[in-house]
Parts: structure tokens; C-alpha cells; sequence
């Protein structure tokens, strides 16, 4: 990766961030620390990984992208439309009655959306489905599902981890969030999940860890994905809850929505901080 | 309409159906956590690789199912009534009804018919549970040839359907020759303007012995069958209701979001008249035989006739 590309990368990541706190403000609802942990990833994701067309959103030999944490919705909304599958203008009325983009996904609503997110720990398993499907078919695509740890709580993501690999479903590749705040925090008091790496493993999955806020760190992780796997991979990400946003990386910008200062400093911080890469 | 003896389950039916179905329609799909129960020849045998057992997870099957028609397919999956729709309810509700797909649920143990297992896998409230869900059609075919039928029509869905099913022989009600069975239809299986004995599944079987005591007692009795549960078949039933002026319900669920409550709901709001229900009561199954727990239950012809002789008393003119 060139620094010039790595560059565009970051900026565009930037501005999906910045995108992400105006609707969240604009909506004054939705979580801003779920959505800018994930900002990165999507970003690298849809620009560098993904094979889809936003032209042909419904193109049957496309890459999927399942976001099984809902919660994280915003950023996925704000890199679709910045990836050409809907206008800008639609992000503005995020979270309203009769808007596109509903407060979870919703499949078949929102071009480039490939499943539903609502309800926590189901996209593993829609994964699975969805894999076997296209196996079928004799598409060569690749089905990639982004989890939360907090969803590894929810029995039926291990159920989806085991028909996984006894399906052998090595074009099944799970990006889970191994993410600081949360592991620190009281979720990992109630019942920590760790060590994800040796669960995933027993259950019969290659898995690889990645800095989920660097882009040459994650080519390097995605470049180690080898097309000709039966394993089903998963690549470990280690993020941080609300990046680029001090206050969302405290653990505020939680789900009451942003005030209009909270807005107006987010976004001078983006400005100056840069959001994503770089910086702690 | 016929009435033979011997005839076989609606699930070994189901079977057919998807033996039938599955070499005609190369987008249809199987899950299913019954392996023992889907037999290995058949579709099986015809589409090996459209038939995935999913063992002990009812959570994952449906979400397998869901993400199978997110991937183009049309899906059966098939468990049982009280850990399909009792475990994964949140993964039916999220990931097929309001989304939409194509998913058909299909189960066994819906009812207190199974028999000697006990409570735990008798689900007497099923259909309630799959009626209030939005996009959700509701099916209980009480014979083979409609079970096929609905099969086929669903072979060819656009939404998701919750297909009841039972593992007691039943006779044929229907011929190849009775046309097409589809979700909102129903079919009038005698004519009479004393009474409208609504039923759905095996107390379909239990309203046409109680429609001929009842001719022998002067009261013809409209037996209609309403396989399909939701869309409720509201005109055929208004027809029929209007014509005799009362009603009687039966069905193998609770007496409580069933078919009976959909018949209620209709009249109700259009054309209030009369009407008994013959249902299980508030409470849960139990262990015993399947023909001993009909009559334990009250799930009969004698509790038809009792209803239908009541409400043809205070029947509307």
C-alpha cells in the first residue's frame, strides 16, 4: 500500500466518520461508540475487499457483507452511501418515520444491505445459510459477517460457528471485535468471553488477528486470506469503542443521542485528531 | 368429497410433497432437524445436495434457513413444533418474518396428538404464537392430497408460511382432481343451513362425523375445511355463517389464538352470530395416548355436536 493510498483511504474514513456523527446527531438517537469502531474496517472493506458493483446492488456473484452487530449500523449506512448505493441525503433522516435507513438494518430496504441486524447474534447463522447458498449456485463469492464480542455471549453464534466449519464453509469469514472498551468495562465482569482465539480454534476455525484502525495492518491481515481454505476464518480485530471521538472513547455517545455541542465538538475533534488511523 | 379409511400422515404427505417438488424446482431447499423423520429416499435421494440436516440447534436452522433465502432459495425447515417455534421465535421473528423470505416452517408435535411424550413437546399454542406474526401465513392441512397441494404452492412462495403438520394416519378427504391449495383458501366439504362447523387438521375428520349425527338430528351442518389458518378465509366462512346463522370451531390448540380466535375476530367485526369453541382449554398436554388425549381433551365429534346443537338453539335469524 502506497502512502498516497493509504492516505485516500484515511481521509474517506475521516469523512464516513464525520458522516456518522451528523446523522447520529441529526437523528439525536443511535450509538456513535458502536458505529465509530467500526468505521475503518467498513471503509477498507468496501473500498479495498469487497467485490461489489453499487450498480448492480443485487449482483448474484457479489461479495456479502453481513453486519451481525447491528448496533453499528450508522457507519455501515454512512460507507454505503458514500459507496454509491443510495444518495447522501438519505442519511439525514436516519432513525425517522418512513425513512430508508432504519435504526437497524433491514434487508430489502437498503440497497447494499445484505441482512438483517436487529437482534443481537443472528448473523453468523445467516452467514452459514447464505454460504451454502451461493456454494450451490457455484458463485465464487465470499461471505464476510462483522460480530461484536458481545454478541459471542449469545448461544446461537457458537451453534453458527460449528455448522461452519463442519460445512466446511472456507469462503465463510467472521470479523469479530475484540474491542478494549468492552473487555475493561462491566460487560467483561458479567461473563467474559475470552480467550476467543482457542474457542474459535476448537471449533474448527483458522483464525488471524488484526489492528482494526490501521489500513496497512489490515491489507496484511486480508492478504493472508487464502481462497482455497476449507476452515472457515476468523480475523480477530482489535478496535477501540468510539474511535476518534474522545468522549464516545470514554464511554459516552452511548444511546441517548448527541446534543448539538456534543456534534460540534465530535466533529472539530475529527477535524483535528483525524479519526481513524494513526493516533491512540 | 371422500372420506377413506387408512389413508396416511400429513408429514409422510409433506415428504411426497417435496419428492414431487424438489427435481421441478431447482431453487427449492431443505433443513431439517428430524433426519430420522425425512426419509432417505425421495428427496433426498433426488437432491442430495439440497438437503441439509442440521442436527441439534433450532436457533441455527432457522437462521441457516433465513440466509439460504437471502441467497435465493426457497426453504423448508422442518423440526419440531415446541423447540422450533418455542426456541428460535426471536430468529423467526427477526430473520424470516420481518424480512420476509421465503422460509416455510414446517413441524411435527403442534397439538397434544403426539402423544406420550408429555407436555414439553405437545405445543397446544403454536398457531397462536405464528399468527400474530406479521408476513406469517398459517397452515394445517388435515389430509395428504392438501398437504401436497400446499406443498406445491409453497414450493413457489414469496413470504413465509408456518405449516402444521401430524404424524397420526388420517383418511383422504380430497382427490387429485380437487384443485389447487394455497394459503387463504379453505373448502366447503358439506352444505347445510343449520350450523358452520369451522376446523382445521385432524378436527376436520371430527366436524364430519359430527355433521352426520347432527343430519340425523335435523341440522345440516357446513363443514369447512380452513387449512389455512391465516389468511383466515374470512368469505367462504362469512358465506357460510350468513346462511345458518351460528358457529362452531375446532381445532387441536389452545382455545386461546387459534383458528377459533381468527373465526371470532371475523364475526365479530362483520357478522356477529353464536359461536362454541372446541379446543384445549387454558393448560398444557401430557403423557398418554393420542386417541386417549382427543378425549381427555374434549377434542371430538360428541363436544361438535354438544356446540353446534347449543349455539343452533340461539343460532341468529
Amino acid at each position: 500500500m502506497t502512502p498516497e493510498h493509504r492516505e485516500t483511504l484515511e481521509q474517506t474514513a475521516l469523512e464516513v466518520r464525520k458522516d456518522v456523527v451528523r446523522m447520529i446527531g441529526v437523528a439525536r438517537s443511535g450509538r456513535l461508540d458502536s458505529a465509530l469502531s467500526l468505521v475503518d474496517l467498513l471503509t477498507y472493506l468496501y473500498w479495498e475487499v469487497l467485490r461489489v458493483d453499487p450498480d448492480r446492488p443485487r449482483d448474484p456473484g457479489r461479495d456479502r457483507f453481513l453486519l451481525s452487530k447491528g448496533r453499528g449500523c450508522p457507519a455501515l449506512y454512512a460507507v454505503l452511501s458514500r459507496r454509491g448505493f443510495f444518495p447522501r441525503e438519505e442519511l439525514w433522516s436516519f432513525r425517522r418515520l418512513g425513512a430508508l435507513l432504519q435504526g437497524y438494518p433491514e434487508v430489502g430496504r437498503v440497497p447494499g444491505v445484505e441482512a438483517p441486524g436487529g437482534s443481537m447474534g443472528m448473523g453468523l447463522g445467516l452467514a452459514v445459510g447464505l454460504s451454502l447458498a451461493l456454494r450451490l449456485d457455484g458463485f465464487p463469492s465470499r461471505v464476510f459477517c462483522l460480530l461484536g464480542d458481545g454478541e459471542l455471549q449469545e448461544g446461537a453464534v457458537w451453534e453458527a460457528a460449528l455448522s461452519a466449519s463442519v460445512r466446511r464453509l472456507g469462503h465463510l469469514v467472521a470479523l469479530v471485535e475484540a474491542n478494549e472498551h468492552h473487555e475493561e468495562g462491566p460487560w467483561k465482569a458479567v461473563k467474559g468471553i475470552e480467550p476467543i482465539r482457542r474457542k474459535l480454534e476448537a471449533f474448527g476455525w483458522e483464525v488471524l488477528d488484526a489492528e482494526g484502525h490501521d489500513m496497512e495492518k489490515l491489507e496484511e491481515a486480508f492478504c493472508g486470506l487464502r481462497e482455497d481454505r476449507e476452515a472457515p476464518m476468523a480475523i480477530l480485530l482489535r478496535t477501540q469503542t468510539g474511535k476518534g471521538v474522545s468522549f464516545a472513547e470514554e464511554g459516552r455517545g452511548g444511546d441517548r443521542g448527541l446534543s448539538r455541542e456534543d456534534v460540534d465538538r465530535a466533529l472539530s475533534e475529527l477535524e483535528v485528531r483525524g479519526g481513524g488511523t494513526g493516533d491512540a | 368429497m371422500r372420506s377413506e379409511p387408512g389413508g396416511s400422515t400429513t408429514w409422510e404427505a409433506y415428504c411426497q410433497g417435496l419428492e414431487e417438488m424438489g427435481p421441478l424446482c431447482p431453487n427449492l431447499v431443505v433443513v431439517d432437524a428430524s433426519r430420522s423423520s425425512v426419509p432417505d429416499r425421495g428427496f433426498v435421494a433426488l437432491c442430495p445436495d439440497r438437503f441439509f440436516p442440521a442436527g441439534v440447534s433450532e436457533q441455527d436452522l432457522v437462521l441457516t434457513a433465513a440466509g439460504l433465502a437471502l441467497g435465493g432459495k426457497t426453504v423448508f425447515a422442518s423440526s419440531c413444533a415446541p423447540f422450533l417455534v418455542g426456541r428460535a421465535y426471536d430468529q423467526i421473528r427477526s430473520a424470516v418474518a420481518i424480512p420476509d423470505l421465503p422460509v416455510c416452517l414446517v413441524t411435527t408435535r403442534g397439538g397434544v396428538t403426539a402423544g406420550q411424550d408429555g407436555a414439553d413437546h405437545q405445543m397446544v399454542e403454536d398457531l397462536a404464537v405464528m399468527r400474530v406474526l406479521p408476513h406469517m401465513s398459517v397452515l394445517v392441512p388435515a389430509d395428504g392430497t392438501s398437504t401436497r397441494g400446499l406443498v406445491r404452492r409453497l414450493s413457489r412462495m414469496e413470504g413465509p408460511a408456518y405449516l402444521r403438520l401430524g404424524l397420526c394416519p388420517l383418511p383422504s378427504l380430497y382427490g387429485p382432481q380437487d384443485g389447487e391449495f394455497h394459503p387463504g383458501g379453505a373448502r366447503l366439504l358439506t352444505q347445510g343451513d343449520g350450523v358452520t362447523l369451522c376446523a382445521c387438521g385432524i378436527m376436520v375428520h371430527e366436524a364430519l362425523k359430527a355433521a352426520r349425527i347432527l343430519q340425523r338430528q335435523g341440522i345440516e351442518a357446513e363443514v369447512i375445511d380452513c387449512y389455512s389458518v391465516k389468511p383466515l378465509p374470512e368469505q367462504t366462512i362469512l358465506a357460510s355463517v350468513r346462511r345458518t346463522g351460528c358457529c362452531v370451531v375446532a381445532e387441536e390448540h389452545s382455545r386461546i389464538g387459534g383458528l377459533g380466535s381468527a373465526v371470532a375476530e371475523c364475526l365479530g367485526r362483520e357478522y356477529p352470530v353464536p359461536l362454541r369453541f372446541v379446543a384445549v382449554e387454558d393448560r398444557f398436554g401430557q403423557s398418554g395416548m393420542p386417541e386417549e388425549l382427543q378425549e381427555y381433551y374434549g377434542l371430538t365429534f360428541r363436544q361438535i355436536v354438544g356446540g353446534a346443537v347449543q349455539v343452533w338453539a340461539m343460532r341468529r335469524r
